[in-house]
């Protein structure tokens, strides 16, 4: 009796190891999301919000005076992200029906692990290929002095993104039931007509899904923007300008600057709105995938 | 009901059992008798396999079940909360649908359920290991092999491993739920006759949805349609004159 | 027959288009990879592998770069590795379809679109200055730690998942306790597999660099981290430094090719490796 006891106690104590260690996910995302909260909440005692959001200057270690305008760098994230998405969706679904529609499955088994390499190559070595290998190719197409720009870090943040909407695409387009797609091909439809009117709207949700993640990825890159945009803080008014996306202002800033400094808090603050930004899109991203599983259940 | 002077080992009692709001057992009530051979048949989905899983508490593993009414284990209310559902599993043991052996050894699978209860000694383990494959009439096809993967062995040796798995923790009661459903004509053979010699010692429950195999291997027969028992009785009467229209159709193969 | 032979004429550019985009990914790959095996594999020698950068790093090896990720991907292993299983056993084996469970995987995949930046300020504020670990290795490995905790929960959820629930249900029906049966019949089949995938992540996590650039790696440092309280240099950081920081960077350019090879040596090694693994240990279970 006693025996059972001292069991159960035991069982129960595990368990509830367990379970700390996973309820340790919701504490991350807590602390992170805390964390930066209160580290920016004293940015806020020097600078108004409002300021903060909307003017375009970036200049804390002015001598004059300090000024904290973010709006440059959330324009420039976008800017690249945007011409990340412009060149990395079409890419990226077009793979993606390759792998699940066109290639013969020896062909998708060499090539679905050669895609998972592309997604392993560390981004600062993408960073670093996009500075010697695209920028002086930019710089020669467009007639530009060196190629380090917005377009340089729209194609790298492509390339980042690619692997994340390939896969998640093939596998959307994997789960379009095998009988949509034999009814539409008994009914005379080529395969061509079959993908393009059947599984890929039927596989649409998944794909747009993965297409949010790749974006949500693309915002929060930092090393391979930081290495080919040129970092220029002056607001952007086209691809070919030299950009600084708030990703790459945190590295380029949080290691020169003392710490607990309204800069310092700043700096922080950025971190929030980023978060915030990526956040919000994985989470529409999230909502979309899991509508979508539920009715195919 | 003529067996009468046979003791009952488990009891039944109105049982209800829901998976969420779908209502799988209703009112079921059934005896199954120390030392005999209960059977349990009934159209797929009649809920035959809801029950047996219930003697053994092994729906507690499925989310969103619920269970009223009583079962009694030698008197005891088995969902009484001071009940140790461990040892309640020891006490009945359960040999399932496919052949699930453990991708171990031989031996290491019939002596699993001795280790997780403590047993160490070697001279002791090989003793039960013996005893057990002989129990389950496959000492002498794999005497010489003991130390070969389980999954070596063919599907109705397999399960028969099964069988002398769940004998070696020395059970009072042994389920099967449909165990010659994925096996062969030659080896259901077999399992059948262990099935008759295991009665000597044990209490067993058997669900089936071969109703010759129930007529072969049973004492008494409960007939179960749409989660509800239709009839329960001695075995051969089920069989040559049932009370029930519904269970005569069902055993002179009017459908299901 | 006319509007078959356009339907034919559709498919045919069509199918081309989609071979194109797959050509053309296939190529910037294989660009990438041929880049740098050719200007990197020049410059490796035992030397570059063994010795530290001389003369303000323009000359010499990156052996201290070399140790320093593998150091800190230790620190990473140590904290993401046990955490990431554990969580990944709670998910899998004990938690019920509740709220909370969902809000857990809600979390869990939340945490992994969570820019690699963001968590080295979390490292900053967590690491460097509430715990005063100081920027060191030990906080950038921490740092590092955290953000592979949701790759690592999920991979060993996966090869939890490819554990048949018939060997549990026949563990529990032999009388076993549900850790018993975790223990002695769930796990020795799943670790394998659970270490495979978090091999996967903690790849990722050496070729990191934003996470560590200010909870510890070190521009350049004349001598070898001595505990876990010492900053450290990385193999990501030095070639970011060696490609964009360097007074000298045209000059160092064919050390950054070399750290580059070394890099992506190391990080595809690691992950072809785990994938090589898996995909055996797949067939091994079929």
């Amino acid at each position: 009796m006693r025996k059972k006891k001292w069991k159960n106690l035991k069982e129960a104590a595990i368990k509830a190891f367990f379970f700390t260690c996973g309820i340790l996910a919701i504490l991350v995302l807590i602390g992170i999301f805390l964390t930066l909260l209160l580290t920016a909440i004293p940015a806020f005692r020097e600078i108004k919000i409002s300021e903060f959001l909307t003017s375009t200057h970036w200049d804390p270690t002015s001598p004059e005076k300090a000024e904290y305008g973010l709006l440059s760098m959330i324009v420039s994230t976008l800017m690249v992200t945007v011409g990340a998405m412009l060149l990395a969706v079409p890419i990226g679904i077009g793979v993606a029906a390759y792998l699940s529609d066109v290639a013969h499955w020896r062909v998708r088994e060499i090539l679905k692990p050669v895609i998972e390499i592309l997604a392993g190559i560390p981004s600062v070595v993408v960073g670093f290929l996009g500075l010697v290998l695209f920028g002086p190719a930019i710089a020669k197409i467009f007639h530009t002095g060196n190629g380090l720009n917005a377009v340089n870090g729209s194609v790298l943040l492509a390339i980042m993104s690619l692997p994340t909407i390939i896969s998640i695409s093939e596998d959307s387009l994997n789960a379009v039931p095998r009988a949509y797609s034999e009814a539409s091909l008994a009914l005379g439809a080529s395969p061509w007509q079959t993908l393009f009117r059947v599984k890929l709207p039927a596989a649409l949700s998944g794909i747009i899904a993965a297409c949010m993640l790749g974006m949500g990825r693309a915002i929060g890159e930092t090393m391979t923007v930081l290495m080919v945009t040129g970092n220029a803080r002056a607001f952007p008014h086209g691809f070919l300008n030299s950009v600084r996306t708030m990703t790459a202002n945190i590295a380029i800033e949080l290691g020169e600057v003392p710490y607990f400094t309204t800069h310092y808090y700043a700096l922080f603050a950025i971190g929030l709105v980023l978060f915030i930004m990526t956040f919000a899109v994985n989470l529409a991203a999230d909502v979309v995938l899991r509508k979508y599983q539920e009715r195919e259940q | 009901m003529s067996s009468a002077e046979t003791a009952s080992k488990i009891q039944a009692r109105n049982l209800d059992f829901y998976y969420g709001d779908v209502r799988a057992l209703k009112n079921v009530t059934i005896d199954c008798y120390d030392r005999k051979v209960t059977a349990i048949i009934g159209p797929s989905g009649c809920g035959k396999s809801t029950f047996i899983r219930t003697l053994n508490r092994m729906n507690d593993v499925i989310a969103g079940t619920r269970v009223e009414g009583t079962i009694l284990l030698d008197g005891k209310d088995i969902n009484a909360p001071d009940v140790d559902v461990v040892e309640l599993r020891r006490r009945v043991g359960m040999v399932f649908q496919k052949p699930n052996p453990f991708p171990k050894s031989i031996f290491d699978n019939i002596a699993y359920g001795l280790r997780i209860n403590g047993l160490r000694d070697r001279r002791k383990l090989e003793e039960t290991v013996e005893r057990s494959l002989r129990g389950a009439a496959l000492w002498e096809e794999v005497k010489d092999r003991l130390d070969e993967n389980a999954f070596a062995l063919s599907g109705g040796q397999q399960q028969r491993l099964c069988i002398a798995r769940s004998l070696a923790v020395e059970p009072e009661v042994i389920l099967f739920d449909e165990p010659c459903s994925a096996i062969d004509p030659i080896a259901t053979a077999k399992v059948e006759d262990l099935i008759e010699d295991l009665k000597k010692s044990y209490t067993v429950v058997i669900v089936t949805h071969n109703m010759q195999q129930a007529a072969r291997v049973s004492d008494f027969t409960a007939f179960m349609m749409l989660g509800e028992l239709v009839e329960f009785d001695v075995t051969e009467k089920i069989f040559t004159n049932p009370a029930n229209k519904l269970t005569e159709d069902y055993v002179t193969g009017r459908f299901g | 027959m006319k509007p078959a032979a356009r339907k034919k004429i559709i498919q045919v550019i069509g199918f081309l288009a989609l071979r194109a985009a797959m050509f053309l990914v296939l190529a910037i790959l294989l660009l990438f990879l041929y880049d740098i095996g050719k200007k990197g594999g020049g410059v490796i020698s035992w030397e570059f592998l063994s010795q530290a950068p001389r003369r303000g790093m323009t000359e010499g090896g990156i052996f201290p770069a070399i140790f320093g990720t593998f150091l800190v991907t230790v620190i990473t292993a140590v904290l993401s590795v046990p955490l990431g299983m554990c969580a990944a056993i709670y998910l899998n084996e004990y938690a019920k379809q509740t709220g909370l469970t969902r809000l857990i995987r809600l979390s869990i995949r939340n945490l992994s679109g969570v820019p690699s930046i963001v968590y080295g300020l979390f490292g900053v504020i967590l690491f460097v200055n509430v715990l005063r670990f100081g920027t060191s290795v030990l906080s950038a490995g921490l740092t590092l730690g955290l953000m592979t905790l949701p790759w690592t929960i999920t991979a060993s959820e996966e090869a939890l998942k490819t554990i048949p629930n018939a060997y549990r249900e026949g563990a529990l029906a032999l009388g076993a306790t549900k850790w018993q049966m975790i223990r002695t019949n769930v796990l020795p089949y799943a670790v394998p597999g659970m270490l495979t995938g978090t091999v996967l992540g903690l790849a990722r996590a050496a070729g990191e660099t934003a996470p560590i650039l200010f909870t510890g790696a070190a521009f350049y440092l004349p001598f070898l981290p001595k505990s876990l309280g010492d900053q450290f240099m990385a193999l990501p950081y030095h070639l970011y430094i060696m490609a964009t920081q360097h007074h000298a960077i045209l000059q160092v350019r064919p050390l950054a090719y070399g750290t580059a090879l070394v890099l992506i040596v190391l990080v595809l090694g690691m992950n072809m490796t785990a994938v090589v693994v898996r995909y055996r240990l797949r067939r091994k279970q079929r």
